[in-house]
């Protein structure tokens, strides 16, 4: 097998090119250009495209139309640019065109800075563009994952056809780790019945969202809400690291999923009983692991997220009431250290109040 | 519109369209668009690719494109059309994309994509349908708006001074180089529709033949949105139109450009990525053992090959098969004079990525040696670049090295390989690998080969400095 030392945004794309992806359309924006840089690289070296498009919304507008051919197809950017996409993600999610988009989020809101954060996640979880529509959210925390999870995310987006989302933040973009290469296999899928390639076995399909007869519409919904229920029903994943006799499960995602990892021996050598439960997919999110985490009523929760509460909401709906859960927030490019970390899992497994209120 | 003889790129029955009259289009008596899909489709027809032409039908009274045009459809966004179609040729080359568009869409909303398509020359052919007026919403000023003109946004008419002028797309999109062939025309009378049928014609010619992108602006007309029967907006059309929007060929290098805009695309075959990313390659990898677990703060000046330092230790801990992560400051740790990067080299997962605690420590300057030695655990390794830090850190606490390695650098024959130096030394202190392994490790990830041998008698010097002391 191949290892190589790179940069979790590069994985992305070498995990791309593994899974069939040949075409790429970005805009420039930090922190999030070297998966750009990457792109121009090595698409055109094996024959596929590169465009540095006019816009944000001209990219997302460049996958809407390779996707529609039944061509694997992706773009990427940073919070404020993956804002400026979200007309289209609305759109690819109506036509029900197989994509992945990837946010490298940083601070926000408005310019913010360019340092990770997490505050994109009611954006690309709950929404962002308009009308009813879900995106298949997947959350690497090291660039092996980078890889492997932009691979099964294409994957996962023509299972559905659905666009999915790669969220991860600065840090786990920028961060540099072994990543073992994927072995390119042939793509299980056809699209012949709904793409247009511009062939005579196409020419009769049509690529749109739009449905005019309120009937009409409404059964598209009704549709494509019972494939995101199906999806919520198969495709959630999460790593489960010693929440089994953990009095606080904590929750915790990309970056501060690290940072949480790296505490959980150490705060049980204090005598705290600390679990992590890592979403993998952020939508479909782990809520039936954390219900049944939940059940009996004696765990207490936390969300550990660079943002002042997003995460925390759906955690709260899984958990329904019967424990309490905590939030702890850092922004603005901010990450919680390990000893930082400690100091409120003790808070809050002796009934204190977390400093600061939860969020700094 | 009653449909009696049709060209064979229409359906024969409009199935995709809703409601009873399948036969009939939508569009209102007397619209311009009816017209120019008569002429898009004979054109079609003639040039025998309705198997392989893709419609991109825009927001606009021809969103509903697709219920026509018996070729593949494509629905986009407003304004989109030009960035849809690119993603269309590009992924299939040999198809040939149609975008047709309205002036709300092309020339306001959608401006940047139809420059940009232009602009970068894609192979496709835009026709612009230009009734100075939006139609679906309701009568709206459009950016081809007349001077004077009434629509339901300037109803005291469109003023210079208030709302600009209408804009010349043809004139715009003859200025760009990669641009092929823009050609305005119109449909007032028999004689426009006779130019306009041939320039739609080579339009989708040029295009089948590679030659690059054509635009072809057609004055249309909208009797409803202008509020007038359809003979007068005919002669509207005519009399007052064409002077604001004037008939002809603004660009042509058609003839000059055979085949030159065909861009190539090749499909996906996995055996190819494999040898491309080296999947079956054997791995260079050498286990050896690992004493301790090193948690690394590399810190100095930028320049100072700081986070090169950083690079190189971690590919030598990947190499010896030891679970390793790079980061540089990034964020708060940006500021304050340093340059610094985290490096872990563990047997165990690594958890953060972000060294608070390390166990060692480079120093290559003073404000570096200010922020981070706190920071140091106990017992743990620290190494200053004596010749630029005129301090010395807590030698109760910690294990200290001072070594002038700029110097030492200077003399192995740059100062640039100082942090290789440092990196020797470090390697010395710590016992984390030999010095053999070391040696072997750079050789593979020093990129410059002529740059080998510096870097082994700089790894060499810094190494002896610390078990030698010179």
């Amino acid at each position: 097998m191949s290892r190589q030392f790179m940069k979790g945004n590069d994985a992305i794309v070498v995990g791309a090119l593994q899974a069939g992806c040949r075409a790429y359309y970005g805009y420039p924006i930090t922190p999030a250009s070297e998966i750009a840089h990457a792109a121009s690289l090595h698409f055109p070296a094996l024959g596929g495209t590169f465009i540095q498009a006019e816009s944000e919304v001209a990219a997302i507008n460049m996958v809407y139309g390779t996707a529609g051919m039944g061509i694997r197809t992706m773009t990427a950017s940073s919070s404020p640019g993956f804002s400026l996409k979200q007309e289209g993600m609305s759109y690819l999610a109506g036509a029900e065109l197989p994509c992945v988009v990837v946010n490298i989020q940083r601070g926000g809101p408005g310019l913010g800075n360019i340092a990770p954060e997490q505050a994109d996640y009611f954006q690309v979880v709950k929404g962002g563009g308009h009308g009813n529509y879900r995106l298949i959210t997947l959350a690497p925390n090291c660039a092996q994952e980078m890889c492997d999870l932009t691979s099964k995310a294409f994957d996962l987006a023509d299972k559905w056809r659905n666009p999915a989302c790669i969220l991860a933040d600065g840090f786990i973009g920028q961060m540099m780790e072994p990543v073992e290469v994927p072995e390119a296999k042939e793509i299980p899928f056809d699209h012949s019945d709904w793409c247009v390639r511009g062939d005579a076995e196409t020419h009769k399909n049509l690529v749109s969202s739009i449905v005019l007869e309120p009937e009409d519409l409404e059964a598209h919904n009704f549709k494509l809400h019972k494939k995101y229920l199906e999806i919520q029903e198969s495709e959630v994943l999460f790593e489960d690291y010693k929440t089994e006799d953990a009095d606080l499960v904590v929750v915790a995602y990309g970056i501060t999923s690290r940072v949480v990892y790296s505490t959980i021996d150490q705060a049980r050598e204090l005598g705290l009983k600390v679990g992590l439960l890592r979403p993998i997919t952020l939508w479909p999110f782990p809520s039936e692991k954390l219900a049944e985490l939940a059940a009996d009523g004696t765990k207490k929760f936390l969300s550990v997220e660079l943002s002042t509460g997003q995460m925390i909401e759906d955690v709260k709906l899984a958990v329904n009431g019967k424990c309490p859960v905590e939030l702890y927030g850092r922004c603005g490019g901010v990450v919680p250290g390990g000893e930082e970390l400690i100091q409120r899992y003790e808070e809050i497994m002796n009934g204190k109040p977390i400093s600061d209120g939860g969020v700094r | 519109m009653k449909t009696t003889t049709k060209a064979t790129a229409f359906y024969n029955v409009f199935e995709r369209k809703g409601g009873p009259h399948k036969e009939t289009t939508h569009y209102c008596p007397g619209c311009g668009h009816g017209n120019v899909h008569k002429m898009i489709a004979e054109a079609m027809d003639d040039l025998g690719i309705n198997d392989k032409t893709v419609f991109v039908s825009p927001v606009g009274c021809s969103v509903f494109g697709y219920y026509y045009f018996d070729c593949g459809n494509f629905q986009a966004a407003h304004g989109r059309a030009p960035a849809v179609a690119t993603g269309i040729k590009r992924a299939n080359p040999d198809s040939v994309v149609i975008s047709y568009q309205g002036d709300g869409d092309l020339a306001a909303i959608g401006t940047a994509e139809t420059l940009h398509a232009a602009n970068r020359g894609e192979n496709i052919t835009v026709f612009f349908v230009n009734n100075a007026i939006y139609g679906m919403t309701g009568g709206q000023m459009a950016p081809t708006t007349l001077i004077e003109q009434k629509t339901a946004t300037t109803p005291r008419g469109r003023v210079e001074s208030e709302h600009g002028n209408p804009i010349k797309m043809a004139e715009i999109i003859s200025t760009l180089p990669a641009a092929t062939y823009v050609e305005r025309v119109a449909i007032g009378n028999s004689k426009h529709i006779m130019k306009a049928r041939k320039a739609i014609r080579k339009a989708l010619k040029n295009q089948v033949e590679n030659r690059g992108y054509s635009f072809v602006e057609i004055l249309s007309v909208c009797p409803t949105g202008w509020k007038m029967d359809s003979p007068d907006a005919r002669d509207w059309l005519t009399d007052q139109m064409i002077e604001a929007f004037p008939l002809g060929v603004y660009k042509d290098e058609s003839s000059e450009r055979e085949d030159g805009w065909y861009r190539d695309v090749k499909p996906f075959v996995p055996a190819e990525l494999n040898k491309y990313f080296g999947v079956n390659a054997e791995a260079d990898v050498a286990p050896v053992d690992l004493k301790k677990d090193l948690f690394c703060k590399f810190a100095g000046f930028g320049g100072q090959g700081i986070l090169t330092m950083g690079l190189f230790l971690a590919q030598i801990g990947m190499r010896a098969d030891h679970n390793v992560s790079w980061i540089p400051a990034y964020g708060p740790e940006m500021r304050g004079g340093t340059a610094n990067c985290s490096v872990n080299v563990s047997n165990k997962r690594i958890g953060t990525p972000l060294v608070e605690r390390p166990n060692v420590m480079v120093a290559m300057n003073l404000p570096s040696l200010e922020m981070f030695e706190k920071d140091v655990v106990d017992g743990g390794v620290i190494l200053v670049d004596s010749g630029i830090v005129d301090k010395t850190p807590d030698t109760d606490r910690l294990d200290v090295v001072m070594i002038p390695a700029t110097e030492i650098a200077d003399e192995v024959g740059t100062p640039k390989v100082a942090n290789v130096v440092m990196l020797g030394a470090m390697i010395a202190a710590t016992d984390a690998y030999s010095l053999d392994f070391v040696s072997e490790t750079l050789k593979v990830v020093v990129k410059k080969k002529n740059l080998i041998d510096m870097n082994l008698a700089a790894l060499q010097r810094g190494y002896d400095f610390v078990k030698n002391g010179s």
